[in-house]
């Protein structure tokens, strides 16, 4: 057997380049970012989806009725990032969180930092930030912060 | 493309980072594959000879712990004529990966066939290793740029299955 200090050791990358299709509907979704707007979908039965669904996991419809959200909205939920690695897109302590954005029934993940963890409590009020650059993508919105 | 078309897609890479560890018996093949040595390691119960080695023998469950020098040259045991071509693959289509069968070894690993035309490789061909200059070898495989055909009878793979002794 080697020494554990013999052994070779490299770092490896596994990279898949994909692209993705958003489909017809979330490319909706995905152009009003750049408009810095959030789309949900609402359901026959009312149901406000954000951020927006295809389909109705209830009813099992198709959803194509697109109604705007937030910005700002209620955490439901979250878990502090005390040590951000070097992956986060946030380097600063900052929490996950679900996100029930303003005229939604559902709740969404993203981002909220610029605070303390102490600060943080469920159903504490959150407001989007909008990256200075626009690519189309869910992290159009930068992050949320709490409303001032 | 038009502009509907365009905003259809997006980019949405997945990066995957790992810390690999050989292990004991890969750092030892690897540290020879370095000097331009393939060398196997055979099972001291059946004898059956693996490279490269994963350090055990599937068939007795045992270490294998005896080093066994092989050559560079073998036979093509199964291949396939690669159409497709790969993003970020430099290697351009029609091309074959085949599973190279060393003389002496009692299984195969995956390597290019380059040197002759595609639709010429066969089932049983001889190759032999065409390694990079000496001076680019690394603890890698790919210090053997591919195989190539050699002027030598094919072989019956039927010949390679194991048997034991």
């Amino acid at each position: 057997m080697s020494d554990q200090k013999d052994l070779l050791r490299a770092p490896f990358e596994l990279a898949y380049n994909y692209k993705r299709s958003s489909g017809p509907l979330m490319s909706k979704f995905f152009d009003a970012l750049a408009e810095q707007k959030i789309l949900g979908t609402k359901s026959s039965t009312g149901k406000v989806y954000a951020p927006a669904a295809e389909f109705d996991p209830e009813t099992h419809e198709s959803l194509s009725d697109l109604v705007e959200v937030g910005p700002g909205g209620v955490i439901e939920s979250f878990s502090w990032i005390e040590e951000p690695k070097h992956h986060h897109l946030i380097k600063n302590p900052f929490a996950f969180a679900l996100i029930k954005l303003d005229g939604a029934d559902t709740s969404m993940l993203h981002m909220v930092t610029e605070c303390d963890e102490e600060d943080l409590k469920i159903g504490s009020r959150v407001t989007a930030n909008w990256s200075a650059t626009i690519e189309n993508r869910i992290t159009d919105i930068k992050f949320f912060t709490l409303e001032k | 493309m038009s502009e509907e078309e365009k905003k259809d897609y997006a980019e949405s890479p997945i990066n995957l980072e790992y810390h690999y560890t050989a292990g004991s018996a890969t750092t030892r093949f690897l540290n020879q594959v370095k000097e331009g040595k393939i060398v196997g390691q055979s099972c001291p119960k059946c004898s059956a000879v693996y490279v490269p080695p994963r350090g055990s023998c599937p068939r007795c469950g045992v270490a294998t712990n005896i080093e066994v020098p092989l050559t560079d040259k073998g036979c093509i045991e199964s291949f396939t004529i690669v159409h497709i071509p790969i993003p970020g693959n430099p290697i351009v289509p029609p091309y074959v990966c085949a599973m190279i069968r060393l003389d002496g070894a009692n299984i195969s690993f995956l390597h290019l066939i380059q040197g002759i035309d595609v639709e010429e490789i066969r089932i049983g061909m001889r190759i032999q290793a065409v390694w990079k200059p000496k001076d680019e070898w690394t603890h890698s495989l790919e210090n053997i740029k591919w195989f190539t055909p050699i002027d030598e009878p094919d072989v019956d793979v039927a010949t390679l299955r194991f048997q034991e002794s």
